[in-house]
């Protein structure tokens, strides 16, 4: 046993698979120690927030500020408001206005905005303008306001009494503070999603959640169909006809056809993650019965079970320690891919909108239903849906590395 | 089976159709009969074509649901299953003879490949085709401003929104055919009977035409396993490019709570799976004269 374990660890495929496994299930365990957000809190009002710093704007103000003098500090500025795209599309509404071509300079800033000011006309429809063009135009005006200004921004607050605004704090553009100074940060790595919950906190306990419903789903299948082969294979006769009828008929029939009708009946309201796994089990157990079986079969008459049987050994004691063990190595390679698929049969499930009721946890499979809802794929809020996706064939993968190793290992014929 | 399912989910809503539907279903389906009648009723019924009327599309029988949708479907999945398993048995065959870089290459891609879920490639697909490169578009099966006519119009707009959910499947059908095939093709190219003809000095070419014959019929079985599990995924795919077809009549079933329309259609997508693993045995019989002759015995 030992021997063997060192053998397996001794493969690279194993070793790898093991390791991207092991660090997810700690990603897992270790990160809501870190982070105790609740992962199904909804921060953000409004859908799809980019990933990134969130600073509040307001403490910020009146964090301590430091005087940093950058040079590049007003380009970047500008940059910001002033990009490429909108000096085309100011030179794209100069031209239509009836400026001549060789008096538009776009890349001279000063220039630029001067001749905009003097000739935009928030309330002129140029013809065979779209009133979407028409409007983002205004906004551009709106947003270009004061952009070359060097003053500073005056903060004001209104006084209880009179009602009067009154200066409180002006900032200055050479003003900055310290992220670490203002107390209501939060980082958001991968945005929010449609309902405003932080996705990174959310996908962590969505893969808690799916490894768990993968890891009962393999239980379950594995089990029963480590019971049924052994006993199909061993007692073989009426017992071994009817479990083999059984199992031809689940083989025949699409276990995603099963998987519908059944999630469907169960109802939204009771169907939870552990109904969902245990549903997920009990239609995946037939390729375990047949390869058990088809094993059995091969192992029931060769002398070490047949002395076994003439020293008096009952059937339970020959199967435990006479046949379990020429099997265990394919028991645990299908336990390994069972649970892969069972998480993938999760998400497919979710997907169709037969997965467990989206109010208590997340799972995968809910996580990238959600964003498919919400069209993130359309709109390129990337960060909704990619890192699920990476994240389910990230476990499929180091299961199937684990599952190859392991072949490798006990299956010779295999190796190169 | 479906009778049942369709009796244990009850979820009413007081619409005049829903209620015109209760009534017609108590005549048709017999759901004031005992279980076991009301089963014998459903299959009558379902025998002479009849599935009863859809819930979330009213006027429309299921059986008018699911003949706008079929056609869809298998015009999507065979195709694209076959073409995968064609391309990703070649690969394996070819990576299992070839070795060196080409194996090293193509095992981790296909394996990488072979455990991506369904729906993630059809995402990846469309985002990277359809989204950024906008060279095909992402839903539907035609384009939304046509009538379905025999135009070229038509048939370049179908052509074009046929590309993406086509090799979303072919690509994940792939990745697994070629590992299986890869593998069993080693096996075979080890076997006693490769090194007895080359000792005997036949040809190499002709070798490797025997060895993949042989390493060729544990493949065809494989997809006859596992075409109920392709076609699940392919249902997904589907889903995701809202393609016309059945998955997506499931999905509507499901958000429509019209169970009619979803024993229709699960009905229908195993008897699709259950004809096509018959296609496949018998095609391996005509592979693989040993079942023939084990047969005559």
């Amino acid at each position: 046993m030992k021997y063997t374990i060192q053998q397996v660890f001794h493969s690279g495929k194993f070793l790898f698979g093991f390791i991207i496994f092991v660090g997810l299930l700690l990603i897992t365990i270790i990160y809501p120690l870190i982070i105790r957000h609740p992962p199904l809190e909804i921060i953000s009002q409004g859908t799809f927030f980019p990933p990134g710093i969130y600073v509040n704007v307001y403490d910020s103000i009146s964090s301590p500020t430091y005087i940093l003098l950058l040079n590049d500090a007003a380009v970047k500025r500008i940059a910001s408001k002033l990009g490429d795209q909108e000096r085309i599309d100011m030179q794209e509404w100069l031209l239509a206005d009836g400026i001549p071509e060789n008096e538009i300079e776009i890349q001279d800033t000063v220039k630029l905005l001067d001749l905009w000011e003097k000739n935009y006309d928030p309330t002129l429809r140029i013809a065979g303008m779209t009133y979407a063009k028409h409007m983002y135009y205004q906004r551009l005006n709106t947003s270009l306001h004061g952009i070359l200004s060097t003053e500073s921004a005056v903060i004001a607050g209104v006084n209880p009494q009179s009602g009067v605004l009154e200066e409180s704090a002006s900032v200055a553009q050479t003003d900055y503070v310290n992220i670490g100074e203002v107390p209501n940060v939060r980082v958001l790595p991968l945005g929010t999603d449609n309902f405003g919950r932080d996705v990174l906190t959310e996908l962590v306990k969505a893969l808690s959640v799916s490894l768990q419903i993968g890891f009962v789903a393999g239980t379950v299948a594995t089990l029963i169909g480590l019971t049924l082969g052994l006993l199909a294979g061993y007692v073989g006769g009426t017992v071994d006809d009817i479990i083999m009828f059984f199992t031809n008929l689940f083989t025949v029939i699409p276990s995603i056809v099963l998987l519908i009708l059944i999630s469907f009946s169960i109802g939204q309201e009771h169907r939870g993650a552990f109904i969902i796994s245990l549903v997920i089990g009990l239609t995946s157990w037939y390729w375990t019965t047949r390869a058990v079986r088809a094993q059995v079969i091969s192992l029931r008459n060769r002398d070490h079970v047949n002395l076994s049987r003439l020293s008096g050994h009952s059937v339970a004691h020959i199967i435990v320690a006479d046949i379990l063990p020429y099997i265990a190595s394919y028991v645990v390679m299908a336990f390994i891919l069972q649970i892969s698929s069972g998480i993938l049969i999760e998400a497919n499930l979710s997907i169709l909108g037969l997965g467990p009721r989206t109010t208590e946890v997340p799972t995968l499979g809910l996580m990238m239903n959600w964003a498919m809802i919400y069209q993130a794929q359309i709109l390129g809020k990337w960060w909704a849906y990619f890192p699920v996706i990476v994240t389910i064939a990230v476990i499929t993968f180091s299961m199937n590395l684990m599952n190859t190793g392991l072949d490798h290992v006990f299956n010779p014929a295999l190796r190169d | 089976m479906a009778a049942i399912v369709s009796r244990m989910a009850q979820g009413s809503s007081n619409t005049a159709g829903t209620q015109a539907i209760y009534k017609q279903y108590t005549e048709l389906f017999g759901t004031n009969k005992p279980m076991l009648e009301q089963f014998f009723i459903y299959v009558k019924n379902v025998i002479h074509g009849d599935f009863g009327l859809s819930f979330s599309q009213y006027p429309r029988t299921v059986a008018e649901v699911i003949k706008a949708s079929i056609v869809w479907t298998i015009a999507l999945q065979f195709p694209a299953i076959i073409a995968g398993w064609l391309i990703g048995n070649t690969l394996g065959a070819l990576a299992a003879y070839i070795k060196k870089g080409f194996d090293k290459v193509l095992m981790p891609v296909s394996i990488l490949v072979s455990n991506f879920p369904a729906f993630g490639m059809a995402v990846i697909l469309m985002v990277v085709f359809g989204v950024y490169l906008r060279w095909f578009p992402t839903s539907g099966g035609y384009g939304f401003d046509l009538i379905p006519a025999f135009t070229w119009n038509f048939i370049w707009s179908v052509f074009v929104h046929y590309q993406l959910p086509f090799w979303s499947i072919v690509l994940i059908t792939i990745g697994g055919q070629a590992i299986g095939m890869r593998s069993m093709s080693i096996y075979e190219l080890n076997a006693d009977y490769v090194k007895y003809s080359r000792f005997m000095g036949i040809k190499d070419r002709k070798i490797i035409g025997y060895v993949f014959r042989n390493a060729m019929l544990p493949q065809v079985t494989g997809l006859a396993l596992s075409i109920g599990t392709m076609v699940g995924g392919a249902l997904v795919a589907e889903i995701i490019f809202s393609y016309p077809g059945l998955g997506y009549t499931i999905l509507n079933g499901v958000t429509g709570q019209d169970y009619p329309l979803i024993s229709g259609v699960t009905l229908l997508i195993t008897l699709m799976v259950l004809s096509a693993t018959f296609l496949i045995e018998i095609l391996y019989g005509f592979i693989d004269p040993r079942i023939k002759a084990a047969q005559s015995d």
